[in-house]
């Protein structure tokens, strides 16, 4: 019903593309006459309520189509609405490379076509911002990294630059500062400049993409088998969900399903991961806000589960659990039982610490109305997660594209929990229900368990040409991930949009309703990975 | 205030005794896999980032494996080849060369022996406990220093710090400016963009300094290798003193690396203190 209306209304308003299913039967890839086309075509696709998901550029210059293609890639979110994604296929003429920019229609879309251009040399034609954004240091003019002629296994040394230009607001009064790559405690980098009058926040301009390793090159040309263990390692706090989603997409691509037993064990990986991420964060939250019991406890309630998942996976981040065509280990009775154990003591230690955030005003009155993100801008910039969720927006990848035990019939149901406020408090509300429910499912997983086989063989080498995609819920929100193989089953091209992407830019707006020295805080309550961002 | 105070009371010391006692990881946990000499052990390809090699000498194969590139995912050990490779639990493995992570034994013949591998004396000095109270008489003050780490190797920095483990105890702690530290902890292949940043920031630390490389992608490159965007390790832009192999290294690893790191720092310093009198 939903789907012939759409498709109805993209032939009204997209003229004469054609459309066919996939990559997923029950997806939608529709071919668009020319780039031009583009803008008229995500708008009726917008006007139906979608979001952007992801924007995929491939080189298939060496192929028959002799072309450098874009994928722009929409869903439907939310409760009730279809696993579906639709592709808008453009072709773009490698001696002409330039698109129609969607960014001022979605904003969401900004970041995407900066990097298409840093790495494809696409040029999104009417973009407000097309400043670099991958590339620093005096990167060589003309060279596009993701092309396929380029070799990517050679360095490409630092040149002198100019300074990069930010985006700052000027006037009497208004001093700048600027905030690393290099950050005074132990966390990853970036550069933070911060234009101000006083301590209240102007504008602040991220620049990311310090920690860019060229991990997407790096997986081409290899088995999809070997680039499993790239992906795993995109982000060390988001093993889980990165491996999953990988695999999710290859075992589309090989035509097999991960036996149920399997599911069931990838499903309480992933939400392990996510119960000591969130854990971890509201204490990261009160050491934001000097409340030092706090950041104790979290740290400590974190640590537990960590020893815990060595003793189930072998490693503390759960990596070697999840592997193509299943799960690696099995979770025996002896496990399950410290499993219970554990989680018993996290909840009552969660439940505490909780209490004591809620019961202490001086916290409380840190954490209210602070960083506030509305809920238009969450939507404009399909802001994915805890910081979606914690803006009035229901979304949660693990019901609107069901992936390990909540696919298949009989699924698990999942409470999908909301707050409206788009504050700090809201962020941590809703890591600390998420937390209560993730323990929740972990227990009804535990109980669903039935004997059966761990995995399904993949045979290499795997089928040509063709396209996984797959959405997985990790800890920070929805990650997209689209493989391709080539005519020989190796990885053709892959390509991860990592909730942190789409989050960034809601830090820079949140932090611009606090003041300067709330920003550890504001940034904190978003907790995004930079690894995942700038891979 | 009072329910804090009890609930701390109640909690009691969490604080591991490590180093003073051994640790013992679990069962399952992936250390420095046991190469058995001459059994038939995997070629290369079965390494998913090229940490296993072979060579032929005098006729015999010879397979070496690389610990600070290893990821220690355990596919190596996965059958086929479960009879010729286990994971070990062996987790103390920082060493201060990169020849000294290498492990190499005769393949395919029953006569096979080990070839590789000579532990460092300092590291077994580091291991007797009375040395690391010697050692430690000073504390060492660490800047940590991400160059493109996947940010598993930051967290568990970031957990030497935690109740668990409390490094403080041990005299060393993380320091916000590289003018107030004595060394630099390092994660992460050093990618081209932060390239600068890293040199300047080692720059800035006084010498005599140490520079401790932590998980396979400061100690080699790892997962990630040599690339348009990576170095492919710490060693290619600056001299490194201790490697900690680990994908990531567990807490307890990086402290045994760190403690190899201070017996450097120390015999430094004790020169530098000789040439000035």
């Amino acid at each position: 019903m939903i789907d012939s209306a759409l498709k109805d209304a993209l032939r009204t308003g997209a003229g004469s593309a054609i459309h066919e299913a996939g990559p997923r039967p029950s997806d939608l890839t529709l071919r668009l006459a020319g780039p031009g086309d583009l803008p008229a075509a995500a708008a009726v696709l917008m006007g139906q309520s979608m979001t952007l998901a992801t924007v995929v550029a491939t080189d298939e210059t060496a192929t028959t189509d002799g072309d450098l293609k874009v994928r722009y890639i929409f869903e439907h979110t939310g409760a009730g609405a279809p696993d579906r994604f639709v592709t808008l296929l453009a072709s773009v003429d490698p001696s002409h490379p330039e698109v129609s920019s969607l960014t001022t229609a979605v904003p969401a879309a900004n970041w995407h076509e900066r990097e298409m251009q840093d790495l494809f040399g696409i040029v999104p034609i009417g973009h407000p911002d097309p400043r670099p954004l991958v590339v620093h240091d005096g990167w060589p003019r003309g060279v596009f990294p993701l092309r396929k002629a380029f070799d990517g296994t050679q360095r490409v040394l630092v040149e002198p630059a100019n300074e990069f230009p930010h985006l700052v607001a000027e006037g009497e009064g208004v001093f700048e500062i600027p905030v690393g790559p290099i950050h005074a405690g132990i966390i990853e980098p970036g550069h933070f400049r911060f234009t101000s009058v006083g301590e209240t926040v102007l504008h602040l301009d991220a620049r990311l993409f310090y920690t860019h390793r060229g991990l997407e090159k790096r997986m081409e040309g290899l088995s999809p088998l070997d680039a499993f263990y790239v992906a795993e390692r995109i982000c060390g706090v988001c093993s889980v969900a990165h491996g999953l989603g990988y695999c999710e997409a290859l075992e589309q691509i090989a035509g097999v399903e991960a036996p149920l037993r399997a599911r069931l064990i990838r499903s309480i990986a992933l939400e392990l991961e996510r119960l000591y991420n969130h854990v971890g964060d509201i204490g990261n939250i009160c050491a934001g806000a000097s409340f030092h019991y706090g950041t104790a406890t979290g740290s400590r309630l974190k640590e537990r589960l960590q020893q815990m998942n060595e003793r189930l996976a072998g490693n503390r981040f759960l990596r070697g659990l999840v592997v193509p065509g299943g799960a690696n280990l099995d979770l025996p009775d002896g496990l399950l039982r410290l499993l219970t154990v554990t989680l018993e003591d996290t909840l009552r230690g969660l439940d505490g610490l909780m209490g004591r955030i809620e019961a202490n005003p001086s916290i409380v009155d840190r954490l209210d109305d602070t960083g506030v993100l509305q809920h238009e801008a969450a939507l404009d910039l399909a802001v994915a997660g805890v910081a979606a969720r914690a803006s009035g927006v229901d979304r949660d990848a693990r019901r609107d594209h069901p992936h390990g035990a909540f696919a298949g019939p009989d699924p698990t149901i999942l409470n999908v929990a909301t707050v409206p406020d788009g504050d700090v408090m809201a962020r941590v509300t809703v890591r600390a229900l998420e937390a209560r429910e993730s323990i929740r499912l972990i227990d009804e997983f535990a109980r669903r368990l039935a004997p059966g086989p761990l995995r399904v063989a993949l045979a290499e080498p795997l089928p040509g040409g063709r396209i996984g995609i797959s959405a997985i819920e990790s800890p920070r929100g929805e990650a997209v991930h689209w493989l391709r193989t080539d005519a020989a089953g190796l990885v053709d091209r892959y390509h991860l949009r990592s909730p942190s992407y789409h989050n960034w830019p809601a830090v820079a707006l949140a932090a611009e309703t606090a003041i300067v020295p709330d920003f550890p805080l504001v940034n904190k309550s978003f907790e995004l990975c930079y690894s995942c961002t700038d891979s | 205030m009072l329910r804090i105070l009890l609930n701390a009371l109640r909690t009691g010391v969490v604080t591991t005794r490590y180093p003073a006692v051994p640790s013992v990881p679990p069962d399952r946990f992936r250390g420095a896999p046991l190469l058995r000499p001459g059994s038939h052990l995997p070629p290369p390809g079965v390494c998913p980032v090229g940490a296993i090699s072979e060579h032929f000498d005098h006729g015999q194969r010879r397979v070496a494996l690389d610990l600070a590139r290893c990821v220690f995912c355990g596919r190596c050990a996965e059958d086929p080849w479960a009879d010729a490779i286990a994971m070990g639990r062996d987790f103390e493995l920082a060493a201060r060369s990169r020849d000294d992570m290498r492990i190499e034994v005769i393949a395919d013949d029953p006569a096979g022996a080990a070839v590789g591998r000579t532990p460092d004396p300092d590291m077994q000095s580091a291991r007797a406990s009375s040395e690391i109270k010697r050692v430690l008489g000073r504390s060492l003050h660490v800047r940590h220093l991400d160059a493109g780490s996947c940010n598993a190797c930051d967290w568990e920095l970031t957990a030497l710090l935690n109740p668990v483990y409390d490094v403080r105890r041990l005299g060393i702690d993380f320091v916000a400016s590289p003018r107030h530290a004595d060394g630099v902890v390092v994660t992460g292949p050093v990618t081209r963009n932060l390239e600068t940043a890293v040199r300047r920031t080692v720059e800035a630390i006084p010498e005599p300094r140490v520079v401790i490389a932590v998980g396979a992608c400061a100690a080699s490159g790892g997962i990630v290798g040599v690339g348009y965007a990576s170095a492919g390790g710490v060693d290619q832009i600056l001299p490194v003193d201790v490697y900690i192999p680990g994908c990531p290294p567990r807490p307890e690893a990086i402290l045994f690396g760190i403690l190899v790191a201070v017996g450097r720092l120390d015999a430094r310093r004790a020169s530098s203190l000789l040439q000035s009198t």
